[in-house]
Protein backbone atom coordinates (compact mmCIF):
# COMPACT_ATOMS: atom_id res chain seq x y z
CA UNK A 1 0.00 0.00 0.00
CA UNK A 2 0.72 3.83 -0.11
CA UNK A 3 0.52 5.55 2.52
CA UNK A 4 0.56 9.66 3.11
CA UNK A 5 2.12 10.49 6.64
CA UNK A 6 0.34 14.11 7.11
CA UNK A 7 2.44 15.40 9.87
CA UNK A 8 4.26 18.52 11.24
CA UNK A 9 6.39 17.11 13.85
CA UNK A 10 7.97 13.33 13.68
CA UNK A 11 7.88 11.89 17.37
CA UNK A 12 9.09 8.71 18.44
CA UNK A 13 5.55 7.58 17.43
CA UNK A 14 5.41 8.58 13.96
CA UNK A 15 9.18 7.30 13.63
CA UNK A 16 7.50 3.99 14.99
CA UNK A 17 4.68 3.98 12.49
CA UNK A 18 7.34 4.82 9.87
CA UNK A 19 9.92 2.16 10.74
CA UNK A 20 7.11 -0.29 10.68
CA UNK A 21 5.79 0.61 7.22
CA UNK A 22 9.01 0.76 5.57
CA UNK A 23 10.19 -2.23 6.94
CA UNK A 24 6.87 -4.53 5.34
CA UNK A 25 7.79 -2.75 2.02
CA UNK A 26 4.88 0.00 2.33
CA UNK A 27 5.64 2.66 0.14
CA UNK A 28 5.40 5.99 2.46
CA UNK A 29 5.41 9.88 1.25
CA UNK A 30 5.74 12.00 4.48
CA UNK A 31 3.59 15.38 3.87
CA UNK A 32 4.81 18.01 5.94
CA UNK A 33 1.66 19.94 6.42
CA UNK A 34 2.87 23.13 6.90
CA UNK A 35 4.34 22.96 3.20
CA UNK A 36 1.33 22.73 1.61
CA UNK A 37 -1.92 24.81 0.49
CA UNK A 38 -5.29 23.34 0.68
CA UNK A 39 -7.82 24.61 -2.22
CA UNK A 40 -11.31 24.01 -3.02
CA UNK A 41 -10.52 21.68 -6.36
CA UNK A 42 -7.19 20.50 -4.86
CA UNK A 43 -3.88 20.63 -2.77
CA UNK A 44 -0.37 20.62 -3.51
CA UNK A 45 0.30 18.32 -0.98
CA UNK A 46 1.59 14.65 -2.78
CA UNK A 47 -1.79 12.72 -2.39
CA UNK A 48 -2.75 11.23 -6.09
CA UNK A 49 -1.71 8.27 -5.56
CA UNK A 50 -1.74 7.52 -1.53
CA UNK A 51 -4.46 4.37 -0.54
CA UNK A 52 -4.64 6.36 2.65
CA UNK A 53 -3.20 9.69 4.50
CA UNK A 54 -3.00 9.05 7.95
CA UNK A 55 -3.51 12.29 10.16
CA UNK A 56 -0.37 12.43 12.35
CA UNK A 57 -0.99 16.56 12.92
CA UNK A 58 0.70 17.60 16.02
CA UNK A 59 -1.13 21.09 16.06
CA UNK A 60 -5.16 20.22 16.15
CA UNK A 61 -5.97 23.05 13.71
CA UNK A 62 -4.11 21.81 11.23
CA UNK A 63 -5.74 17.93 11.66
CA UNK A 64 -9.18 19.15 11.63
CA UNK A 65 -8.80 21.80 8.49
CA UNK A 66 -6.23 19.24 6.36
CA UNK A 67 -8.45 16.05 6.92
CA UNK A 68 -11.83 18.22 6.13
CA UNK A 69 -10.19 19.12 2.66
CA UNK A 70 -8.58 15.87 1.49
CA UNK A 71 -11.59 14.48 2.57
CA UNK A 72 -13.44 16.29 0.06
CA UNK A 73 -10.93 15.36 -2.73
CA UNK A 74 -12.37 12.06 -1.87
CA UNK A 75 -8.92 11.25 -0.38
CA UNK A 76 -9.50 8.30 2.27
CA UNK A 77 -8.64 9.38 5.65
CA UNK A 78 -7.82 7.78 9.14
CA UNK A 79 -9.36 9.62 11.12
CA UNK A 80 -12.20 11.24 9.32
CA UNK A 81 -12.69 15.07 10.11
CA UNK A 82 -15.69 14.05 11.67
CA UNK A 83 -13.65 11.98 14.57
CA UNK A 84 -11.19 14.82 14.62
CA UNK A 85 -13.86 17.26 14.79
CA UNK A 86 -15.37 15.55 17.75
CA UNK A 87 -12.06 14.84 19.75
CA UNK A 88 -10.36 17.93 19.34
CA UNK A 89 -13.37 19.52 21.07
CA UNK A 90 -13.41 18.63 24.48
CA UNK A 91 -17.66 19.91 24.42
CA UNK A 92 -18.17 17.93 21.66
CA UNK A 93 -16.76 14.99 23.04
CA UNK A 94 -18.84 15.17 26.10
CA UNK A 95 -21.71 15.41 24.16
CA UNK A 96 -21.24 12.66 21.49
CA UNK A 97 -20.44 9.85 25.17
CA UNK A 98 -23.37 11.11 26.34
CA UNK A 99 -25.30 11.17 23.59
CA UNK A 100 -24.25 7.51 23.00
CA UNK A 101 -24.97 6.42 26.68
CA UNK A 102 -21.14 6.03 27.24
CA UNK A 103 -20.65 6.88 31.29
CA UNK A 104 -18.74 10.41 31.36
CA UNK A 105 -18.05 13.30 34.29
CA UNK A 106 -20.85 15.61 34.67
CA UNK A 107 -20.18 18.39 32.56
CA UNK A 108 -21.63 22.22 32.12
CA UNK A 109 -20.23 24.65 29.63
CA UNK A 110 -20.64 28.08 30.72
CA UNK A 111 -19.90 31.64 28.61
CA UNK A 112 -19.38 34.05 31.41
CA UNK A 113 -17.55 34.40 34.44
CA UNK A 114 -20.60 34.75 36.22
CA UNK A 115 -22.29 31.39 34.91
CA UNK A 116 -18.68 29.35 35.34
CA UNK A 117 -19.20 30.39 38.75
CA UNK A 118 -22.48 28.97 39.06
CA UNK A 119 -21.71 25.92 37.33
CA UNK A 120 -18.66 25.71 39.74
CA UNK A 121 -20.82 25.96 42.75
CA UNK A 122 -23.65 23.52 41.68
CA UNK A 123 -20.42 20.93 41.64
CA UNK A 124 -18.68 21.99 44.43
CA UNK A 125 -15.58 21.76 45.54
CA UNK A 126 -13.30 20.41 44.06
CA UNK A 127 -14.09 20.33 40.48
CA UNK A 128 -12.52 20.99 37.09
CA UNK A 129 -11.97 23.22 34.71
CA UNK A 130 -10.36 22.65 31.18
CA UNK A 131 -9.81 24.46 28.32
CA UNK A 132 -12.57 23.08 25.31
CA UNK A 133 -8.90 22.36 22.91
CA UNK A 134 -5.68 21.33 23.92
CA UNK A 135 -3.88 18.17 25.36
CA UNK A 136 -1.24 16.59 27.55
CA UNK A 137 -2.96 18.34 30.58
CA UNK A 138 -2.09 21.71 30.01
CA UNK A 139 -4.03 24.71 31.46
CA UNK A 140 -6.43 22.13 33.24
CA UNK A 141 -7.30 23.57 37.03
CA UNK A 142 -9.12 21.61 39.58
CA UNK A 143 -10.25 24.16 41.71
CA UNK A 144 -10.22 24.15 45.63
CA UNK A 145 -12.04 26.90 46.47
CA UNK A 146 -14.78 30.09 45.60
CA UNK A 147 -11.43 32.38 45.80
CA UNK A 148 -9.33 30.09 43.17
CA UNK A 149 -12.61 29.94 41.18
CA UNK A 150 -13.05 33.73 40.88
CA UNK A 151 -9.02 34.34 40.45
CA UNK A 152 -8.61 31.44 37.24
CA UNK A 153 -12.37 32.56 35.47
CA UNK A 154 -10.92 36.20 35.36
CA UNK A 155 -7.56 35.28 34.08
CA UNK A 156 -8.63 33.03 31.56
CA UNK A 157 -11.84 35.98 31.05
CA UNK A 158 -8.96 38.34 30.55
CA UNK A 159 -5.88 36.83 29.03
CA UNK A 160 -6.65 33.96 26.96
CA UNK A 161 -7.96 33.19 23.65
CA UNK A 162 -11.66 33.51 22.55
CA UNK A 163 -12.04 29.97 23.52
CA UNK A 164 -10.91 30.05 27.23
CA UNK A 165 -14.44 32.03 27.72
CA UNK A 166 -16.13 29.03 26.81
CA UNK A 167 -15.83 27.46 30.47
CA UNK A 168 -15.66 23.43 30.41
CA UNK A 169 -16.81 22.92 33.87
CA UNK A 170 -16.45 19.14 34.81
CA UNK A 171 -17.41 17.28 38.21
CA UNK A 172 -14.42 16.39 39.92
CA UNK A 173 -13.80 11.80 39.94
CA UNK A 174 -12.12 10.79 42.80
CA UNK A 175 -9.75 7.93 40.69
CA UNK A 176 -7.48 5.83 42.62
CA UNK A 177 -4.64 7.75 41.81
CA UNK A 178 -4.47 6.45 38.29
CA UNK A 179 -6.14 6.46 34.86
CA UNK A 180 -6.86 3.86 32.16
CA UNK A 181 -6.03 4.73 28.47
CA UNK A 182 -6.73 2.59 25.43
CA UNK A 183 -5.57 2.81 22.27
CA UNK A 184 -8.29 1.15 20.54
CA UNK A 185 -8.83 0.28 16.61
CA UNK A 186 -12.29 0.73 15.14
CA UNK A 187 -13.36 -0.08 19.53
CA UNK A 188 -10.87 -3.03 19.09
CA UNK A 189 -8.41 -2.45 22.02
CA UNK A 190 -4.90 -2.56 20.82
CA UNK A 191 -2.84 -2.24 24.02
CA UNK A 192 -4.13 -0.73 27.60
CA UNK A 193 -1.83 0.97 30.42
CA UNK A 194 -2.79 2.87 33.84
CA UNK A 195 -0.93 6.01 34.40
CA UNK A 196 -0.24 6.62 37.79
CA UNK A 197 0.66 9.72 39.62
CA UNK A 198 0.43 11.46 43.11
CA UNK A 199 -0.52 14.57 41.12
CA UNK A 200 -4.71 14.88 40.04
CA UNK A 201 -3.00 14.83 36.59
CA UNK A 202 -1.96 11.56 35.72
CA UNK A 203 -1.28 12.19 31.84
CA UNK A 204 2.02 10.17 30.71
CA UNK A 205 2.72 13.42 29.32
CA UNK A 206 2.99 14.79 32.50
CA UNK A 207 5.38 12.05 34.05
CA UNK A 208 2.70 9.74 35.20
CA UNK A 209 3.84 5.69 35.74
CA UNK A 210 2.81 3.69 33.26
CA UNK A 211 1.73 -0.04 33.45
CA UNK A 212 -0.34 -2.53 31.66
CA UNK A 213 -3.54 -3.15 32.13
CA UNK A 214 -6.10 -5.73 31.16
CA UNK A 215 -9.41 -4.87 30.45
CA UNK A 216 -12.30 -6.54 31.94
CA UNK A 217 -15.67 -6.70 30.02
CA UNK A 218 -17.13 -3.72 31.04
CA UNK A 219 -14.20 -1.87 30.09
CA UNK A 220 -14.01 -3.38 26.34
CA UNK A 221 -17.81 -2.48 26.14
CA UNK A 222 -16.95 1.05 27.14
CA UNK A 223 -14.44 1.31 24.72
CA UNK A 224 -16.53 -0.07 21.48
CA UNK A 225 -19.15 2.48 22.39
CA UNK A 226 -16.82 5.63 22.99
CA UNK A 227 -15.16 4.44 19.89
CA UNK A 228 -18.28 4.45 18.04
CA UNK A 229 -19.71 7.55 19.42
CA UNK A 230 -16.45 9.30 18.01
CA UNK A 231 -17.13 7.71 14.35
CA UNK A 232 -14.48 5.44 15.12
CA UNK A 233 -10.88 5.24 14.04
CA UNK A 234 -7.20 4.80 15.94
CA UNK A 235 -8.22 6.55 19.17
CA UNK A 236 -6.78 6.61 22.86
CA UNK A 237 -10.14 5.93 24.81
CA UNK A 238 -9.59 7.39 28.47
CA UNK A 239 -11.16 5.79 31.56
CA UNK A 240 -11.27 6.67 35.38
CA UNK A 241 -12.11 4.04 37.54
CA UNK A 242 -15.08 4.91 39.65
CA UNK A 243 -15.05 1.72 42.37
CA UNK A 244 -18.10 -0.50 41.22
CA UNK A 245 -17.79 0.88 37.25
CA UNK A 246 -15.78 3.08 34.68
CA UNK A 247 -16.23 6.35 33.58
CA UNK A 248 -14.80 7.67 30.13
CA UNK A 249 -13.73 11.13 30.49
CA UNK A 250 -12.47 11.36 26.55
CA UNK A 251 -11.08 10.14 22.98
CA UNK A 252 -7.70 11.21 21.57
CA UNK A 253 -7.99 10.93 17.90
CA UNK A 254 -4.26 11.56 16.79
CA UNK A 255 -2.99 9.25 19.78
CA UNK A 256 -0.01 9.04 21.10
CA UNK A 257 1.18 5.89 21.73
CA UNK A 258 5.16 5.20 22.58
CA UNK A 259 3.94 4.75 26.25
CA UNK A 260 1.65 2.38 25.42
CA UNK A 261 4.74 0.26 22.98
CA UNK A 262 6.83 0.50 26.58
CA UNK A 263 4.28 0.19 29.39
CA UNK A 264 1.93 -3.29 27.71
CA UNK A 265 3.62 -6.17 26.37
CA UNK A 266 2.41 -5.73 22.47
CA UNK A 267 3.93 -4.55 19.59
CA UNK A 268 1.90 -1.44 19.18
CA UNK A 269 3.19 -0.22 15.55
CA UNK A 270 2.80 -3.59 13.93
CA UNK A 271 -1.08 -3.77 15.36
CA UNK A 272 -1.54 -0.59 13.86
CA UNK A 273 -0.05 -1.62 10.48
CA UNK A 274 -2.41 -4.43 10.56
CA UNK A 275 -5.43 -2.26 11.41
CA UNK A 276 -3.78 0.17 8.20
CA UNK A 277 -3.29 -2.61 5.99
CA UNK A 278 -7.30 -3.50 6.69
CA UNK A 279 -7.89 -0.21 6.16
CA UNK A 280 -6.66 0.86 2.80
CA UNK A 281 -8.07 -2.14 1.42
CA UNK A 282 -11.60 -1.61 2.48
CA UNK A 283 -10.75 1.80 1.25
CA UNK A 284 -9.26 0.29 -2.26
CA UNK A 285 -12.64 -1.61 -2.41
CA UNK A 286 -14.90 1.36 -2.01
CA UNK A 287 -13.32 3.17 -4.78
CA UNK A 288 -13.78 -0.08 -6.81
CA UNK A 289 -17.54 -0.05 -6.55
CA UNK A 290 -18.12 3.22 -7.42
CA UNK A 291 -15.40 3.17 -10.61
CA UNK A 292 -16.68 -0.43 -12.41
CA UNK B 1 26.62 8.65 13.75
CA UNK B 2 27.83 12.33 11.90
CA UNK B 3 27.90 15.52 13.76
CA UNK B 4 26.54 19.14 12.61
CA UNK B 5 27.02 22.39 14.59
CA UNK B 6 24.21 23.35 16.70
CA UNK B 7 22.41 26.29 15.52
CA UNK B 8 21.83 27.64 18.50
CA UNK B 9 24.94 27.40 20.80
CA UNK B 10 27.31 26.19 17.73
CA UNK B 11 28.40 23.07 19.61
CA UNK B 12 28.42 19.45 17.85
CA UNK B 13 25.49 17.47 17.87
CA UNK B 14 25.75 13.79 17.49
CA UNK B 15 23.41 12.41 15.04
CA UNK B 16 21.86 8.57 14.90
CA UNK B 17 21.91 7.29 11.16
CA UNK B 18 18.11 6.58 10.92
CA UNK B 19 17.50 10.38 11.27
CA UNK B 20 13.90 12.03 9.89
CA UNK B 21 12.92 15.02 8.64
CA UNK B 22 11.00 16.90 10.97
CA UNK B 23 12.29 14.87 13.74
CA UNK B 24 13.43 16.74 16.61
CA UNK B 25 16.89 16.44 18.47
CA UNK B 26 18.38 18.20 21.74
CA UNK B 27 21.50 19.86 21.49
CA UNK B 28 23.33 18.65 24.77
CA UNK B 29 25.57 21.23 25.18
CA UNK B 30 22.80 24.11 25.15
CA UNK B 31 19.61 22.07 25.26
CA UNK B 32 18.20 23.68 22.66
CA UNK B 33 15.39 21.97 21.25
CA UNK B 34 16.37 21.56 17.42
CA UNK B 35 14.55 20.51 13.97
CA UNK B 36 15.59 18.13 11.26
CA UNK B 37 14.83 20.45 8.02
CA UNK B 38 17.23 18.00 5.69
CA UNK B 39 18.95 14.48 6.69
CA UNK B 40 20.84 14.46 3.42
CA UNK B 41 23.08 16.32 4.40
CA UNK B 42 21.93 16.95 7.59
CA UNK B 43 20.44 20.72 8.28
CA UNK B 44 19.01 21.39 11.84
CA UNK B 45 17.04 24.70 12.70
CA UNK B 46 15.65 25.81 16.05
CA UNK B 47 11.94 23.75 16.91
CA UNK B 48 9.21 25.94 16.85
CA UNK B 49 7.86 26.60 19.99
CA UNK B 50 5.00 25.04 21.80
CA UNK B 51 1.84 26.43 20.84
CA UNK B 52 -1.54 26.06 22.38
CA UNK B 53 -3.01 23.34 20.42
CA UNK B 54 -0.53 20.94 20.01
CA UNK B 55 -1.16 17.40 21.33
CA UNK B 56 -2.95 13.98 20.97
Amino acid sequence: MHVGILYSRIRRDEKLLLSELRDRGHDVTKIDVREHRFGLDGTTAPVEDVDLVVDRCLATSRSLYATRFLESYGVPVVNSAETAEICADKAKNSLALAEAGVPTPQTEVAFTKEAALEAIESFGYPCVLKPVVGSWGRLMAKIDSRNAAEAILEHKATLGHYEHKVFYVQEFVEKPGRDIRVLAADGEPVAAMTRSSDHWLTNAAKGGETDAFELDDEALELVAAASDAVGGGLLGVDLMETGESYTVHEVNHTVEFKALSEAADVDVPAAVVDWLEARAASAGDEVAEVTP
Amino acid sequence: MTEVECPECGADVSLYDDLETGEIIDCGTCGAELEVIDVNPPVLERAPELEEDWGE
